[in-house]
């Protein structure tokens, strides 16, 4: 058995394997598959510092090797987090991140802020590049100063453990990343999902509701693994790297290019088990190789 | 019972009419309850074009030979490479997913809809529901005499109506013009899973009866176990999701105009 714990900042990960923010519920909805204890960390579905309903239905369209999604954060906001969700991931002993949105500097701050007070949530991801909504959400990651300016705001307000995620809906992300780590961010996670549409020939009309939406899965994968290369060699501190991980092979293909830990998605739709598949995995592929920790091969890519 | 993801083993496959197929699929570990109404989320084998799971409602089960049975009606690439399984094939399913009609109680007069492949749930709907001792009546609509299946086997279990919309079989129309709806019959309520305008169209004559309705919706899902949030209806507290808060709705708690 290798060493397959991992560090991003204070936040000590058992294994690398985390789930990426919409794509596992509050974590509850998979205790009938997994014990989701055996998780490295956990990412709470976005939350907004208000009730959001979301946009409208139809909000997925299937795509060759991937999904659009056109959510739009749907969620009950903070207080409804605090009261009736937070009690009960409580019971989880692995890392709980709650993944924080907002469509104003303020907004932000002001959730960070109250997340901080939870003392069972060591960390948060501040998602900076969500497609689907209207105000705020990518605007913050697909422009420079915007991405500084709220990384700067909300360190001052928050002192865990502050991750950065960021939109790969820009020219140059590695500018984005060097931005948001000099402004505090304590690891950066990418990416989210690729601003994609599909149309319905027979009607003539667009799938979404939104007419455009979020593109993940296996057919972002290459991308993303070429953008979480080029992160890992702008910044210093840890990148934790998704986008169409479907398996541990594809998942190990992130920690060579660079990624100290992943997050699973889209694949969760389709095995609510692959994530512990996903561990199983690795530890294999490293004891095969005689690899005694998973850290050994972060960016050992040989070129 | 719990949610599960496991291996099925196909035990027959039979083709009932040009685009529908009987799937019967067997558990190696013992089948819990499964609620009328509810639905399992197939993994389509050897189909790299269907990249997500395939929901199909729960047709039957029978817990004696510990096999549920899903109605597949041929509409796309999923449901195509599923008619062509053969027997002892395996297929990954996750089940039993969403909350089920709500039972009659006994003696209660009952009126199932189905329109097109919306008859599967109605089978499993039916044979308890007269197990429990309810009076059972069933109405199903269909295209024309060629798309009508099962009859037989529903006419085991309560009075059953035909229509067509080219009047081949039973009365002409939509089941909406059929009278066992129309004449103010007396059900206690109305069970209702087809296209939206049929449920919509159904819904609207029971509320005008003051029967109560429930419909079963069949929104595209990408997760189906309530993670994703994608397979949303509007209700009148809020969007709520389709696969966990649904399938089946009581009529009164949506936001439909009707
Ligand atoms: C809760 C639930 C229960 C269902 N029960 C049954 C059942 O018992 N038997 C059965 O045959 N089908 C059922 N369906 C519908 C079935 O899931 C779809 O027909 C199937 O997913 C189509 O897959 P495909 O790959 O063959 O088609 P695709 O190639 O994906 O699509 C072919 C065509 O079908 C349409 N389509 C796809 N999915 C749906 C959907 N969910 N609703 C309406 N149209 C759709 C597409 O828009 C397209 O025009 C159910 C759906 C839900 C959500
Ligand atoms: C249905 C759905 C909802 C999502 N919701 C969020 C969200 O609330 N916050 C967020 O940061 N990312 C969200 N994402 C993006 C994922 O976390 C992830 O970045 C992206 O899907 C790429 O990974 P994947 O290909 O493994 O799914 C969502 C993705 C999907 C498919
Ligand atoms: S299909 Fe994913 S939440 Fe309903």
């Amino acid at each position: 058995m290798a060493d397959l714990k991992v560090k991003i900042h204070n936040l000590e990960l058992k294994n690398p394997v985390m789930t990426a923010s919409g794509t596992f519920g509050n974590g509850t909805e998979f205790d009938d598959f997994i014990d989701v204890n055996q998780l490295g960390a956990i990412l709470c579905k976005g939350t907004t510092l208000h009730n959001r309903e979301g946009n409208d239905y139809p909000r997925m369209a299937e795509t060759p090797s991937g999904m659009l999604n056109a959510v739009g954060l749907q969620n009950k906001g903070v207080d409804y987090f605090i009261e009736h969700i937070y009690p009960e991931i409580s019971k989880y002993s692995t890392h709980v991140i709650i993944n924080v949105n907002g469509s104003s500097i303020e907004e932000y701050v002001s959730l960070a802020e109250r997340i901080n007070e939870l003392e069972n949530i060591p960390a948060i991801e501040l998602n900076i590049s969500c497609p689907n909504v209207k105000e705020g959400g990518m605007a913050f990651g697909t422009n420079l100063k915007m991405a500084e300016q709220v990384t700067r705001e909300v360190r001052k307000a928050y002192n865990k453990t502050l991750i950065v995620k960021l939109s790969p809906n820009v020219t140059c992300i590695s500018d984005i990343a060097r931005a948001v780590e000099a402004q505090g961010a304590d690891s950066i996670s990418l990416i989210n999902t690729f601003l994609g549409m599909a149309i319905n020939i027979e009607t003539q009309r667009p799938v979404l509701s939104t007419i455009t939406g979020g593109l993940s899965g296996p057919a972002i994968k290459p991308i993303a693994l070429r953008m979480v290369w080029q992160v890992a060699q702008a910044v210093k501190v840890p990148v934790i790297g998704m986008g169409g991980i479907m398996n541990a092979a594809d998942a190990i293909e992130f920690f060579l290019a660079g990624a100290t830990a992943v997050q699973i998605g889209t694949a969760n739709f389709i095995d609510p088990t692959v994530t512990l598949k996903i561990i199983e995995g690795i530890n294999s592929y490293l004891d095969k190789y005689n690899i005694s920790s998973i850290n050994d091969i972060v960016g050992k890519l040989q070129m | 019972m719990k949610k599960t993801v496991c291996d099925l083993t196909v035990t027959s496959n039979i083709q009932l009419n040009h685009d529908n197929y009987l799937l019967r699929l067997h558990a190696d570990k013992k089948l819990g309850k499964i609620i009328p109404g509810q639905f399992v989320n197939i993994l389509v084998p050897g189909s790299p074009g269907t990249f997500l799971r395939r929901p199909f409602s729960v047709f039957d089960v029978n817990y004696d030979e510990n096999t549920l049975s899903v109605l597949v009606k041929t509409v796309g690439g999923g449901t195509h490479k599923l008619s062509l399984l053969e027997i002892n094939q395996r297929v990954n399913a996750i089940f039993p997913l969403g909350n089920g009609f709500s039972l009659p109680q006994k003696q209660e007069k009952i009126l199932l809809v189905g329109g097109g492949v919306g008859i599967a749930p109605m089978m499993i709907m039916a044979k308890e529901s007269k197990e429990i001792g309810a009076d059972v009546h069933i109405l199903l609509g269909a295209q024309s005499r060629r798309d009508h299946i099962l009859i037989d086997q529903f006419s085991e279990l309560g009075s059953v109506y035909i229509t067509t919309d080219d009047g081949s079989l039973g009365t002409k129309g939509f089941v909406t013009h059929h009278p066992v709806l129309n004449n103010n019959e007396g059900f206690n309520r109305v069970y209702c899973c087809g296209p939206d305008p049929m449920m919509k169209a159904v819904a609207k004559i029971s509320k005008s009866h003051g029967t109560e309705c429930e419909v079963s919706l069949e929104n595209t899902m990408a997760c189906g176990f309530g993670v994703c949030l994608c397979c949303v209806t509007k209700t009148k507290s809020g969007n709520k999701c389709v696969c966990t808060e649904g399938p089946v709705f009581n009529v009164k708690d949506l936001s439909w105009q009707i």
